[in-house]
C-alpha cells in the first residue's frame, strides 16, 4: 500500500494528496482505559502567536463544547504590574491584527495597559534623497506599537477567561510526536499522539504548531523549510527622546548595513530596530551609552552616503514626476533626535527568512514564524502571524459548525491556500528590498531611488502596502 | 454528472436482505472512511446535507446554543453505511441510532466511532433493516435522515410508513435520492457505470430511482408534510456538492410528521390522515 511504501521512504512527499497523509511511526493502539486524555485542538508554543490562536478558538462560539489544549515551554509570567520602563521588544500591530486581538476581548486590556498609535510612516534612503511617506487619507491610525509583554499580559487574561475549554500547560516542552496513519486504516488511533518533556501524554484531533521558526512540530512532521540566514543581527533598545513631541511617526532609513528603525513607544521614548552586520552589532552592544547615542543619531541624519550624481538623478525624477502628479511629492519630516538609551536595554539577535512549504498536512497546521519567518524591515512578523490565526479560526469555526473532523485536510488545505498566496508575495518583497537596499552601488541606487519615489507618488500602490 | 451512491440492499418486504448485494458491500465496507476512495462523493456530500439538516431544525427550535446546535435530539439514521453521516450529527451534539442491514459496515462504523469517547457515547448502530426495529422503537425519534437509501427500497410506500411510525408526531424526516430521468440516466447510468466506470456496474438501477413527485404523493398520503425539496449538482472536477433549482438529477426533501404528540399512530388510515391534514408544499422543483 501507499502508506506502507511512504513510511519505508520515511519522508512524506510534496505533490500528490495522498502524501499529505502521513506514514510516520504509527499510533500504538491501547485500551480504552490506559488512552491519554484527546483534545480537539492542541497548540504547542505560547508566544503571541500560540496564544492567541488558543484564545481565539477558545472565545468562538462553535467551540464552546471543545476541549483545547495550549503548551508553553516556559513558566507562567504574571504581568499584573507593569514596569514604568518600556520593554526592548515591541511590535508594530496593524489595524487587521487589532482586529482580531478585539475578537477574543484581549485589545481592550492592551488599550488599557499602554500602546502607542501611529498615523504615518516615513521611509527614506542613506543614499539619496528618496522618501516614501505611508499615511492613511482618513484620520484612523496606521498602525500600533505595543510592546510584547504587553499583548501576553492581555492574553494571558482572556485564556484565563475560558479556562473551562482552554487548558495552558506551563513548563511543558513537546519532545515527541506521533503521526496518526489515515483515518481509513481502521486499527490504530487515528489521533496524534504528543509526548511532553515530563512523560505525560496527550491526544488531539488536529495539532497547531506555533513554535517559532525552529519549530519541532514542522520538523517532526518533516515538512520542507525554505530558509536563509541574513548576514545581519537586529539591535533592539529603549530610547529616550531629546524634546518631547507628538511622537506619532514611525521611521526607517535604509542604510547599506542596513534598516534602522525608530518606532514611537510614548512622547519622549521610542523603540530602536537597527538591522545591521553582525559585527557592527556586536560593536554597538559594547560600545558606551554616549557613543551608541552619537550612532544612532548620525544613522538617521547623516548625509554621508550621498554621491552628487545620485542626488542630480534623483532631483531631476522628482521634478519629472511633480510635472505629471503636482501632489505626487510629500512634505519631509525631519526625524526626532535622541538624547539617551534606557539602561541595560539594548540586545541582538540574528536576522533570517523562512518559508514552509506546507503549512498542513493530516491533523497538522503551522502557523506564525513556523509556517513563515521575515525580515523585521517590514514590520509584518507578527501581522502574519494574527493573519494566519484569523483564517484558520474562520475554517475551524465553520468545519466544527458542521460537524466535520477538525483534523481533515479538506478545509485545512484551504486555509494553506489562502494564507500562502497571502504570505508569499509579501515574504519575496520583503526579501527583495532587504537585498536591494544592502547596497550602494550606483545603478541599484538609482533603481530603488527612483522606485521610492514612483511609489511615493502612486496611491494604489501605497494603499496596497 | 458523476454520481456514486452505495447502494444498499434495502428490502422493507418480509423477505431477507438479497445476500448477491451483502456481498459487494462487504467487499467495500474497509472503503468508507478513504476520504478521497471510493465514497469520496459522500464524504463531500455532508458538506451540503448537514447544513441543510442543521439549519432546517435550527430554524424550527428556539432553544438551542451555537455551540452544540443538536443537543437533545434523537435521530434515526437509516442505512448509515460506515457512518459518515452519523459521526456529524454526533458532533453537532445530537444522539444518533445509526442502521444498516450490512454487518461489515456496523463493524466499520462501530470500530471508526470507538476512538473519540464524545462520539461513541452519542452514535449507538445497529445491523438490522427499518422494520425490525420499528417494534421496539415507536414514535421513539426525533428525526430520520435517510440519505442515499430510498432508490434501493422495493416497496418505498411501506418504507414511508414505517418512517412514520418510529417517528414522534411533528418530528422531521430528511431524504437525499436520485430523480428518474433520461438525465440522470444518461449521467448516472451510462457515463458513471459504463463510460467512465466510476460506478461499478449494475449498481444502480434507473428503474428504481424516484422522481420528486412521486415521493412528495407518496409522503402526503401517509401522514406527512413536504416543507422542502431541493436539487442537488455533483461537479466531478472539485469533487464538491451544491444546491440547484433543477431536481432532475439529486435531490433532498424534508417533511415533516403531522399531527399533535398523543395521537394514535395512523397505521390503519393512512390516507383518511393525509388527506385531513394536507398543507400547502413549500418545494422548489
Amino acid at each position: 500500500s501507499s502508506a506502507a511504501m511512504a513510511a519505508l521512504r520515511g519522508r512524506a512527499l510534496l505533490v500528490p494528496f495522498g502524501a499529505r497523509l502521513r506514514a510516520g511511526p504509527r499510533a500504538p493502539l491501547r485500551s480504552a482505559a490506559s488512552s491519554p486524555p484527546l483534545y480537539d485542538v492542541v497548540v504547542s508554543g505560547g508566544g503571541m502567536v500560540g496564544s492567541a490562536m488558543a484564545a481565539v478558538l477558545g472565545h468562538d462560539i462553535h467551540f464552546h463544547d471543545k476541549k483545547i489544549a495550549l503548551l508553553e515551554a516556559g513558566p507562567r509570567k504574571e504581568y499584573d504590574h507593569m514596569p514604568d520602563s518600556y520593554s526592548n521588544r515591541v511590535s508594530s500591530i496593524s489595524p487587521g491584527s487589532a482586529t482580531l486581538l478585539s475578537s477574543c476581548g484581549a485589545w481592550d486590556h492592551v488599550c488599557s495597559l499602554r500602546l502607542k498609535p501611529f498615523r504615518r510612516m516615513q521611509v527614506w534612503d542613506a543614499c539619496s534623497e528618496a522618501m516614501i511617506v505611508f499615511e492613511k487619507d482618513d484620520l484612523d491610525d496606521m498602525g500600533y506599537i505595543v510592546e510584547n509583554d504587553v499583548i501576553m499580559s492581555a492574553l494571558t487574561k482572556q485564556l484565563d477567561a475560558v479556562a473551562d475549554r482552554v487548558e495552558v500547560f506551563y513548563r511543558s516542552r513537546a519532545v515527541g510526536y506521533t503521526w496518526p496513519l489515515p483515518s481509513y486504516s481502521c486499527d490504530t488511533r487515528p489521533w496524534v499522539q504528543v509526548e511532553l518533556a515530563d512523560g505525560r501524554r496527550l491526544q488531539t484531533k488536529l495539532l497547531i504548531g506555533a513554535d517559532g521558526h525552529n519549530s519541532v512540530v514542522r520538523k517532526e512532521a518533516e515538512i520542507r523549510n525554505i530558509e536563509h540566514q541574513y548576514d545581519q543581527s537586529a539591535v533592539v533598545a529603549t530610547l529616550h527622546l531629546s524634546e518631547a513631541t507628538d511622537n506619532n511617526v514611525a521611521w526607517q532609513r535604509f542604510l547599506p548595513t542596513g534598516p534602522i528603525a525608530l518606532l514611537p513607544l510614548s512622547d519622549t521614548a521610542s523603540s530602536l530596530v537597527w538591522s545591521t552586520s553582525h559585527d557592527h552589532a556586536l560593536e554597538l552592544l559594547t560600545i558606551d551609552e554616549e557613543g551608541f547615542v552619537d550612532s544612532i543619531n548620525s544613522a538617521f541624519w547623516s548625509n554621508i552616503n550621498h554621491s552628487d550624481f545620485i542626488d542630480t538623478a534623483g532631483a531631476m525624477f522628482r521634478s519629472a514626476i511633480s510635472l505629471l502628479k503636482p501632489s505626487g511629492t510629500a512634505v519631509r519630516q525631519l526625524p526626532p533626535s535622541v538624547a539617551k538609551v534606557e539602561p541595560e536595554s539594548r540586545a541582538m539577535f540574528p536576522l533570517g527568512m523562512g518559508h514552509a512549504t506546507e503549512y498542513v498536512q493530516h491533523r497538522v497546521a503551522l502557523i506564525g514564524d513556523a509556517a513563515h519567518r521575515v525580515h523585521p524591515l517590514a514590520g509584518q512578523g507578527v501581522n502574519l502571524g494574527f493573519g494566519d490565526i484569523a483564517c484558520l479560526a474562520h475554517h475551524l469555526s465553520a468545519a466544527a459548525f458542521n460537524g466535520s473532523d477538525l483534523g481533515s485536510l479538506k478545509h485545512l488545505l484551504k486555509f494553506e491556500t489562502e494564507r500562502q498566496r497571502h504570505n508569499v508575495s509579501l515574504i519575496a518583497a520583503t526579501d527583495v528590498l532587504k537585498r536591494l537596499y544592502s547596497t550602494t552601488l550606483a545603478p541599484l541606487v538609482l533603481l530603488r531611488t527612483w522606485g521610492l519615489q514612483a511609489t511615493n507618488a502612486l496611491p494604489p500602490v501605497k494603499v496596497r502596502i | 454528472l458523476f454520481r456514486f451512491t452505495v447502494k444498499r440492499p434495502f428490502s422493507t418486504s418480509h423477505s431477507s436482505v438479497d445476500s448477491k448485494e451483502m456481498k459487494k458491500f462487504q467487499l467495500l465496507a474497509h472503503k468508507w472512511w478513504d476520504e478521497e476512495g471510493e465514497y469520496a462523493a459522500l464524504h463531500s456530500m455532508n458538506d451540503i446535507r448537514v447544513p441543510f439538516i442543521r439549519d432546517t431544525l435550527l430554524s424550527m427550535s428556539s432553544n438551542y446554543h451555537l455551540g452544540n446546535p443538536l443537543s437533545g435530539i434523537k435521530i434515526l439514521d437509516i442505512g448509515c453505511g460506515g457512518g459518515l453521516l452519523s459521526e456529524p450529527l454526533g458532533r453537532l451534539g445530537a444522539s444518533v441510532t445509526g442502521i444498516d442491514p450490512v454487518e461489515d459496515n456496523i463493524r466499520t462504523a462501530d470500530q471508526h466511532k470507538s476512538f473519540d469517547p464524545v462520539l461513541a457515547k452519542r452514535i449507538q448502530y445497529k445491523s438490522s433493516s427499518l422494520e425490525e426495529i420499528v417494534e421496539e422503537s415507536m414514535e421513539t425519534f426525533d428525526v430520520i435522515v435517510a440519505s442515499e437509501v430510498v432508490e434501493h427500497v422495493a416497496d418505498l410506500e411501506m418504507f414511508i410508513k414505517c418512517c412514520s411510525q418510529v417517528l414522534k408526531p411533528e418530528g422531521s424526516l430528511f431524504i437525499t435520492t436520485i430523480n428518474r430521468t433520461q438525465l440522470s440516466y444518461v449521467l448516472g447510468i451510462v457515463v458513471a457505470e459504463k463510460i467512465m466506470g466510476i460506478v461499478p456496474e449494475g449498481t444502480h438501477e434507473w428503474e428504481k430511482f424516484v422522481p420528486p413527485e412521486e415521493l412528495e404523493r407518496l409522503l402526503e398520503s401517509n401522514g406527512f408534510s413536504v416543507k422542502t425539496v431541493a436539487g442537488m449538482l455533483y461537479n466531478p472536477l472539485s469533487g464538491s456538492w451544491s444546491w440547484m433549482e433543477s431536481t432532475s438529477l439529486n435531490y433532498a426533501v424534508h417533511a415533516v410528521k403531522v399531527g399533535t404528540r398523543g395521537q394514535a399512530c395512523p397505521t390503519d388510515a393512512p390516507s383518511e390522515t393525509g388527506i385531513q391534514q394536507r398543507s400547502a408544499t413549500a418545494g422548489t422543483a
